[in-house]
């Protein structure tokens, strides 16, 4: 594991070249930051409010809202992208909205359209977050609250906000700074270039390989400095699961607060479901102008996810099972090793020995498998440590160890975290625009390549079918891997 | 017959320490405050613990270099004693080797101890499927198959309401006395221990003792135990 991560180091350590970064490079560095300051801003704090919302209200469809929040974690960035275009892009809604109207149009490219993709993506891991946070103060110091008149902000909220926040801040930085498919449809151009995309062009129009090395180490520092921050500020599990409740509060019965309530429950659901549902409606349109490529472009999307999958369980479990900090420290090291990153380092090796084509799928693949280990493993060792806790020393009575162990007992009791893990890597590798953008050659593009290409030669409808298949793909493959792993546990 | 030779337990800040012997074939109950160490000792006995120094010995037979799955030792467990994704011929089969598909003559053996503690045609079921009692039955019928000379239990049935607990032991008592086999069995309740023990070992202040007769004890229960038993 670490041999992968930190071994595509060495060939760009050895590729850089000496000259220093270019100002375009500095202009690339100082994009990625302030907009990635700006999306985890701009996330949190529209999401204190939602969460407050969502904490302290019971309303029908709270619980399908809190389930829609988990969703855009496996949707697929591009999709959502094209989602967005929809809504606020030169056709989408609201431009039509404001021509009809008079006024200008707005513009979604630049700046201020790569944090709004961001947000959108963003915005519900940071309500789930911070709606952890407020569903984790007990039901009986509100009571105590409530009983004393006390103030609830003051005494409950905002300590619980000063703990949460900057977690989830920097969780979102972190995950911003590695944006590829946004940056790459709604950036561009030296005003709007983040690390990743200036790789990219590098790489795939210049050919200038020490370059590309250079600014992938310096997106590896980045990267890495970001993901240690938000483990150190993160407390809890990001994917943990039991939002179900609201909590009874006596101090939120007020009509103002009642409606402030509603409007931020309505605009959040309207910001989040209006460009998923355009996203299927023009998809069922464009699925008649699917071209000819989707669908060797579909089986190769999931050979690749597939093979991804069965990675990044394989290695998650492995580094469950050996457990220990070594362990924990290699399951961490993808998020520092951007999936671009690791595909530039890899690409260097390779690029004297092999075609690139040749090797576009496996190593794909791999750079999928990684980028979604940390999550995988995240899911399966808690589950690991508690078949130890409950059976370990049942099996060690009756002698069942070693490879018998992992077959008799382990495996069968780990099923639903193996379904949710295999569930969430399959759904990231399917959706993932990355490694294939540098490697693929002609007829040789996955689904979200394909898309991305059809959307640059502005073919909306098109790219709005295959964004469509994609989208299902990524929920159908998410769901039945998670169910395949639940089934039948209801009899245990 | 089980020894204790000079046993010293450590686990973090707490330290026990045991010098006896249990003759064969005893049922011996194993008494003492919450925290005493009672657990720790049975966890030493099963080789779940590593001793500071001394040994356990079996017949002679230092157990030390052995796994808990190698020693004579079978253990019933306060609960999970059985694995809720195998049916319960599965798992009292697993008492005979560690495989999920059991051969015939196996499966024989284990659907006999299965009718044997009242589950006979059971044995398609899931822990889930089966009460608490039935459980502990299906965990039973596994002691009995793995044929171990000496049983340890922690509490095996303290989940189960007072009318089935007896009806348990009664059953304990009956399968294993059947066969032989040396019993240890941590209990909170002097009644379990009159109805199954005739002798108690009490654990307490850093110390397991050497057994004595059941009634004597609590008829005259020394300090320690007395506070306990209130």
């Amino acid at each position: 594991m670490a041999g992968l991560c930190l071994g595509t180091l060495a060939p760009l350590l050895g590729r850089a070249g000496g000259g220093g970064l270019g100002p375009a490079d500095w202009a690339a560095l100082r994009f990625t930051l302030v907009q990635a300051a700006l999306s985890a801003g701009a996330s949190v704090v529209l999401a204190v409010p939602v969460a407050r919302a969502l904490a302290r209200r019971r309303f029908p469809g709270r619980s399908a809202l809190v389930t829609l929040l988990g969703a855009p974690f496996i949707l697929p960035v591009i999709v959502a992208v094209l989602g967005l275009l929809a809504v606020f892009g030169r056709g989408g809604l609201l431009n039509d909205g404001l021509r009809a109207l008079g006024w200008p149009p707005v513009s979604i490219y630049g700046l201020q359209g790569v944090v709004l993709a961001h947000v959108f993506l963003n915005l519900p891991l940071a309500t789930r977050l911070i709606l952890q946070g407020w569903l984790d103060i007990p039901a009986e110091r509100f009571r105590l609250a409530a009983t004393l008149n006390a103030p609830v902000w003051a005494v409950l909220e905002r300590p619980m906000l000063r703990q949460v926040v900057p977690g989830a801040v920097a969780a979102i930085f972190a995950l911003c700074l590695t944006s590829f498919s946004v940056a790459l449809i709604l950036g561009g151009g030296p005003a709007a270039t983040t690390v990743e995309l200036a790789i990219y062009q590098a790489i795939r129009f210049e050919a200038d390989f020490a370059g590309a090395a250079q600014l992938a180490l310096l997106q590896y520092a980045l990267c890495g400095g970001a993901a240690l921050l938000a483990v150190a500020l993160t407390r809890g599990p990001v994917l943990g699961a039991g939002l179900g409740r609201a909590v009874e509060r006596w101090d939120a019965g007020g009509l103002g607060a009642r409606v402030a309530d509603a409007l931020w429950i309505g605009a959040a659901a309207l910001f989040l479901l209006l460009p998923l549902g355009l996203i299927v409606l023009r998809g069922i349109g464009g699925l008649d102008d699917l071209p000819g490529e989707a669908w060797g472009a579909t089986g190769r999307s999931l050979l690749v996810a597939l093979g991804a999958t069965a990675l990044s369980v394989g290695l998650a479990l492995a580094l469950a099972l050996r457990g220990g900090a070594l362990a924990q420290v290699a399951g961490a090291l993808p998020l520092a090793a951007s999936s671009l990153v690791l595909g530039t380092g890899l690409l260097l090796v390779l690029r004297p020995f092999v075609g690139l084509g040749a090797v576009a799928l496996p190593v794909t693949a791999l750079a999928d498998a990684l980028m979604a280990l940390p999550f995988a493993l995240r899911s399966l060792a808690p589950a690991l440590a508690e078949v130890e806790a409950r059976h370990g020393r049942l099996a060690e009575s009756l002698g069942i160890v070693g490879v018998a162990r992992l077959g008799i007992v382990v495996l069968p009791l780990l099923r639903p975290a193996l379904g949710f893990a295999g569930g969430l890597a399959a759904a990231l590798s399917m959706g993932n625009l990355g490694v294939i953008a540098l490697f693929a050659g002609q007829g040789q593009g996955t689904l979200p390549l394909l898309m991305a290409q059809l959307m640059g030669a502005y073919r909306m409808e098109a790219a709005a079918g295959v964004g469509l298949v994609i989208l299902l793909l990524a929920l159908g493959l998410f769901w039945a891997f998670d169910r395949g792993g639940r089934l039948d546990a209801a009899a245990r | 017959m089980l020894r204790l030779d000079r046993l010293e337990l450590q686990v973090g800040a707490f330290r026990l320490s045991a010098d006896l012997e249990v003759p064969g074939g005893a049922s011996v109950a194993v008494m003492g405050p919450s925290g005493g160490g009672k657990s720790t000792l049975l966890s030493a006995i099963a080789g779940f613990l590593a001793p500071v120094s001394g040994r356990v010995l079996w017949d002679g037979r230092d157990l030390g270099p052995l796994s808990p799955g190698q020693r004579p030792v079978g253990v019933l467990f306060q609960d999970n004693n059985l694995f809720p994704h195998l049916t319960a011929l599965q798992n009292v089969a697993l008492g005979l080797r560690p495989s999920l598909r059991p051969r015939p003559e196996e499966r024989a053996r284990a659907e006999a101890a299965l009718a044997r503690v009242g589950l006979g045609g059971l044995g398609d079921r899931r822990p889930a499927q089966l009460s608490g009692g039935q459980q502990g039955r299906a965990a039973l019928a596994r002691l009995l198959v793995q044929d171990r000379p000496l049983v340890l239990m922690d509490e095996p049935f303290a989940a189960l309401g007072p009318a089935l607990k007896a009806e348990m032991l009664t059953l304990t008592r009956e399968v294993l006395g059947a066969r032989g086999a040396t019993l240890l069995m941590v209990t909170h309740d002097p009644e379990d221990a009159r109805a199954i023990a005739e002798s108690v070992i009490v654990v307490a202040e850093g110390r397991a003792a050497p057994p004595v007769p059941t009634e004597a004890l609590l008829a005259d229960p020394p300090p320690a135990l007395r506070a306990y038993l209130g």
